[in-house]
């Protein structure tokens, strides 16, 4: 205390002393002090104008904040079902699971139960995490599939131990079932998006969506896909989600595909897969009435399920290597020469130039000879009028008629008759795209003038040049699309109505409304009975006795058709019944002989499946078709591709 | 000697308070940005300000106990609290933890302590005592050379711990050396030579040196030319110009890749959102996202989600800003203003020159953390880790503080004593 009051004793002294000196230091002082606050209130000042400057005129960075949390999470609606014409469900839409893991959030997992969880072994397990840790995009905090497609068994164990597995979840998503394993190729596959469709869907769809690929899911992937929905998130820093924003006010919901009902009939659809097994070659049936395509068979086939779930690259990629080509869609693509089933169309022609006339005769000597020219047929009576020559398919008496049409003298040139014959085939749908709902269709193929006049020069040819093509041979392509929609219009009398496969979509019915529209082709009405007659005549005694049924009147015709791959293929059309229509059928068996062998066997069990809901009353006939196998033989390169690609 | 405890009426209420409020804000900052809706146990998150709860409470009752102690125990053992701060800072290259790249720490059970923190006030005795010493006189260059020292002894262990924002804090003293005496153009010259820094660092040394050789011949010209001006113009310039030089080789060759790089995103001559410029664009999101008055206590979507690293530790202004707004921001300032300013009064109503150098001490580091660390979050000051006092998470940073500001509250109110036994 003493020694306190002597220094601030001695303090004093000193200050008296030196008063002014003192009075002077306390001056300075105060002034620096000013000093030093000015310099702290200059600081505060320019980090207040700054925060003004950020927080109140610079509005950028509230939109920056909002960019940084707000995510968008797209909802995938549930793709639209697939239904026969009778409803019966062909496709839908199972879950799948995927195993997902949050690496950081893995935390006291017991590597023993879950490996067995999961049915790998802890080799495996570790394997598996290198390899995440590797793949592209990988982040901690992300997370990344660790097994995809988790069995449902799997999944239910998995679930009810997903406590003691931290950082793990599964995912559920849909992929498509497909409840029969018949066509596949109508039906068509999904996979996922291409960079292509993705640029051109203006940012609708994002990289690993699924979209149709072919068949109706790729037609009609507008009503099937739905619309997707949108939900905001608020995500972290690490783009966990946080939660919604603002409650979902700017979510969207989304819409669920539509249901599709086919106009296929399943039934008929097993009966022709069936039937086909072992061959190559197609089948369609159509509603004539109403252009409902009832059932298209492309043999050989495939499983559609081989298109979902893991494998499904590997097993696109077997199939696109089997060389007798599963995947192409031959019904709506591959042409073929249809052989005699063409003289049906030339005996409407005929009689439509004129040139014709239901009590024609010609003479037929085992065949066409004129000139240096032979055409060969079998043995039957002679000479016949029109009627009788369809029945016995007589060659020489078509030749007769091809050559009528194409040098009638009504024409000024060979050129102008010829393209009169175009004009008709061509309103008989053929040598053209009918339009059917369908990807892939092709045009098939049917020589225009220009063509022959390419091969022989303008001028120099006429009908004995191109004398092949009265017969339905030579260069002639037609799908069986085309021979099914050309047998629909002769059952109509006169019209077709373009095949399609979509019969409902929803509850509207028929909703194409350019699959209303009856196309009339240029042959008169009148001009068809002689010809159903005759071809009525063709299943009741002529070459396809074979497909007679007892009680139902079947208009049909056989064609064996010359190919230079192989042996001939076997084609018939046909509709029944005779009168009011129901069902018109063409099938064509590559490489398989007569018309009668295969074909017109095959067309007639499914016209007694239609029309009577079953084909058991001659077991014997089912038997052959089933167990015939016409592929045992070397495959040869598949005759329509290459037809296609020299046209 | 009753008058060794101070009555309530001669603490000083207004500082006092102001801590308890910056405090208690603080603590509600760190909960704001370590705060989560869902889940709060995955990722521990009560552990940061639950920590700094018990930080506070071990603060407090550490800043009961200074109130209650001896005044004299500071002038006494000054150089002892400064020597133990400096064994302290020696102890952690020998059993020191390493934490985020920084050796600086010391593990003490769950807790880690950051000497550097308590070199502070250490440093701030220390010099209190020896210019507040009989017949210590500024002026002598003796006197000045052992200034410097003491405060660059601990500069420079926690320069080498690799502490640079730390280290420096010390370069504050400067403002306390020229409270009491050391001429105002050396600070100039020192802000100068800061300034000359950044030019060097923004364009090429010999460009600048031409152009203050310019600058000379231009002053020269002007001015009434004598020979020492003449002299003196030369010298500054030459000066200058090694100056420069050497700033642009330290840079290149001292400097560490990512204070380089934390330089010059400041500059703006690199471009780094993913690195360094990440902390500071994101700060400045979140505090420009904040408008005129927040988003609201826990709803800032920086702050919750995260955006911004560090956050309740260098960045807790960015909470401020984000979710209070300007007007919570300007608060803020106007009361780190209040404080240093009642600082300021309280310094120079000492009468003993141990107490009023000391209490300069305490305004010098306060105001230059407020200028890094503000300045930090705003974009105008390179990222230099210094906490924002009494609000940033860090135990060792508030104890530091708190033992900072009570001694100096403490020696405040023995002034009325002084007074007392004075008159």
């Amino acid at each position: 205390m003493f020694l306190v009051l002597a220094f601030n004793y001695q303090n004093l002294i000193i200050s008296t002393l030196h008063l002014p000196c003192i009075l002077f230091a306390v001056m300075e002082s105060q002034i620096k002090q000013k000093i030093l606050f000015g310099v702290f209130l200059f600081i505060a000042l320019v980090y207040v104008i700054r925060l003004l400057t950020l927080q109140i005129f610079d509005d950028s960075y509230v939109r920056y904040a909002q960019n940084n949390v707000l995510q968008e999470q797209t909802i995938y609606p549930a793709r639209g079902l697939l239904m026969d014409r009778n409803s019966e469900l062909l496709v839908y839409n199972d879950n799948i699971y995927d195993l997902f893991v949050i690496p950081e959030q893995v935390k006291k997992l017991d590597t023993a139960s879950f490996c067995q969880v999961i049915g790998i072994t802890k080799e495996e397990f570790i394997a598996r995490f290198e390899k995440i840790k590797r793949s592209k995009g990988y982040a901690i905090y992300r997370p990344s599939v660790f097994e995809k497609q988790l069995t449902i068994s799997t999944y239910a164990k998995f679930q009810e131990m997903l406590f003691d597995f931290q950082g793990f979840f599964v995912d559920v998503r849909t992929d498509r079932k497909y409840k029969y394993s018949n066509a596949a190729h109508i039906m068509g596959y999904i996979g996922e998006v291409t960079e292509k469709t993705i640029e051109a869907s203006n940012g609708y769809y994002r990289m690993g969506d699924f979209i149709g690929i072919s068949g109706v899911e790729k037609t009609y992937e507008k009503e099937l896909g739905g619309i997707k929905g949108v939900r905001y998130v608020l995500v972290d820093s690490k783009s966990r989600t946080q939660g919604r924003y603002k409650a979902g006010e700017f979510d969207t919901a989304a819409i669920a595909g539509k249901k599709i009902n086919l106009t296929l009939d399943l039934k008929l659809q097993e009966l022709g897969e069936q039937l086909m097994q072992n061959k190559i070659g197609s089948v369609v049936a159509i509603e004539p009435s109403t252009g409902e395509i009832l059932s298209m068979v492309s043999s050989p086939a495939y499983d559609p399920n081989l298109f979902v779930g893991r494998d499904r690259g590997n097993h696109y990629m077997e199939l696109l290597r089997d060389p007798s080509k599963p995947l192409f869609n031959r019904p709506i693509a591959a042409p073929y020469p249809p052989g005699s089933i063409f003289k049906i169309i030339m005996s409407l022609i005929g009689q439509q130039e004129e040139v014709l006339f239901p009590n024609t005769e010609y003479y037929c000597g085992g065949g066409f000879n004129s000139g240096g020219l032979h055409v060969g047929c079998h043995a039957h009576g002679s000479p016949l009028p029109l009627q009788g020559a369809i029945a016995v398919s007589c060659n020489a008496y078509f030749c007769h008629v091809y050559r009528t049409v194409v040098n009638n003298p009504k024409y000024p040139k060979v050129e102008d008759a010829y393209n009169k014959l175009y004009d008709h085939l061509a309103s008989f749908g053929m040598g053209r795209k009918l339009g059917v709902d369908l990807y892939g269709e092709g045009t098939g193929f049917v020589p225009k003038a220009t063509y022959y006049d390419k091969i022989y020069g303008r001028n120099h040819w006429q009908a004995l040049t191109t004398i092949s093509l009265g017969i339905g041979q030579g260069e002639l392509g037609i799908t069986p699309l085309q021979m099914a929609n050309a047998t629909a219009l002769v059952a109509n009398r006169g019209y077709y109505i373009t095949p399609h496969i979509v019969r409902r979509i929803e509850s509207r019915k028929n909703p194409n409304p350019e699959y209303n529209i009856k196309h009339w082709c240029s042959v008169d009405t009148s001009y068809f009975p002689v010809v159903i007659n005759g071809m009525e005549d063709v299943v009741n005694h002529g070459t396809a006795y074979i497909a007679r049924i007892p009680g139902i009147a079947i208009c049909g015709k056989t064609g064996t058709a010359q190919n230079p791959h192989g042996k001939d293929h076997s084609i018939f059309f046909a509709f029944a019944p005779k009168d009011n229509p129901k069902i018109a059928i063409a099938v064509v068996v590559e490489n398989a002989g007569f018309g009668a062998t295969w074909a017109a066997p095959i067309a007639s069990l499914m016209i007694e499946q239609y029309l009577t809901k079953k084909h058991d009353t001659r077991p014997a006939l089912v038997e052959r078709m089933v167990k015939g196998n016409l592929t045992h033989k070397p495959i040869l390169n598949d005759s329509t591709a290459t037809k296609t690609s020299t046209h | 000697m009753t008058q060794q405890q101070p009555k309530p009426a001669h603490i000083d209420w207004i500082s006092l308070t102001l801590y308890v409020v910056f405090v208690i804000s603080g603590l509600l900052c760190i909960y704001a940005s370590v705060f989560k809706e869902t889940n709060p146990n995955i990722y521990d998150m009560d552990m940061n300000y639950g920590k700094q709860l018990l930080w506070i409470v071990i603060s407090s009752f550490i800043a009961l106990l200074i109130l209650l102690v001896d005044e004299k125990l500071f002038y006494a053992f000054a150089y002892g609290f400064y020597g133990i701060t400096i064994i302290l800072l020696l102890a952690t290259f020998v059993i020191g933890a390493e934490i985020k790249g920084s050796s600086s720490w010391i593990r003490i059970g769950g807790f880690q302590i950051q000497p550097a923190e308590f070199a502070k006030f250490g440093t701030a005795l220390a010099l209190a005592k020896f210019l507040s010493g009989y017949n210590i006189n500024f002026k002598d260059l003796k006197v000045k050379l052992i200034c410097y020292a003491i405060i660059a002894l601990p500069m420079i262990i926690i320069l080498l711990q690799n502490e640079t924002g730390s280290a420096l804090v010390f370069a504050s003293f400067s403002l306390v050396l020229y409270r009491e005496g050391l001429p105002g153009w050396l600070l100039l010259g020192g802000v100068g030579l800061a300034i000359l820094a950044v030019l060097a660092l923004l364009f090429p040394p010999l460009n600048i040196i031409i152009f203050l050789g310019v600058l000379a011949v231009i002053v020269l010209v002007f001015v009434r030319r004598t020979t020492l001006l003449i002299f003196l113009t030369i010298g500054v310039v030459a000066i200058s110009s090694i100056y420069v030089s050497t700033v642009n080789y330290a840079f290149e060759n001292v400097l560490q890749a990512h204070q380089r790089t934390r330089i010059n995103v400041l500059l703006g001559k690199e471009v780094d959102l993913k690195g360094a410029g990440y902390n500071v664009q994101q700060s400045l999101i979140a505090i420009g996202s904040g408008g005129a008055f927040g988003k609201g206590y826990l709803e800032g979507t920086q702050n919750k989600f995260r955006f911004v690293p560090e956050q309740s530790t260098d960045f807790i202004f960015c909470t401020i800003g984000e979710e209070f707004g300007f007007l919570g921001s300007l608060i803020f300032v106007i009361l780190y203003m209040l404080l240093l300013y009642r600082l300021l009064v309280m310094a120079e109503r000492q009468r003993s020159k141990f107490n009023r150098v000391y209490g300069y001490s305490i305004i010098a580091i306060l105001f230059f953390h407020f200028l890094i660390n503000i300045g930090m979050t705003l974009g105008l000051m390179p990222v230099i880790g210094i906490p924002l006092p009494f609000f940033s998470y860090g135990g060792s940073a508030l104890l530091s503080f708190t033992i900072l500001l009570f001694i100096f509250i403490r020696l405040d109110a023995n002034r009325v004593n002084e007074l007392k036994s004075f008159e």
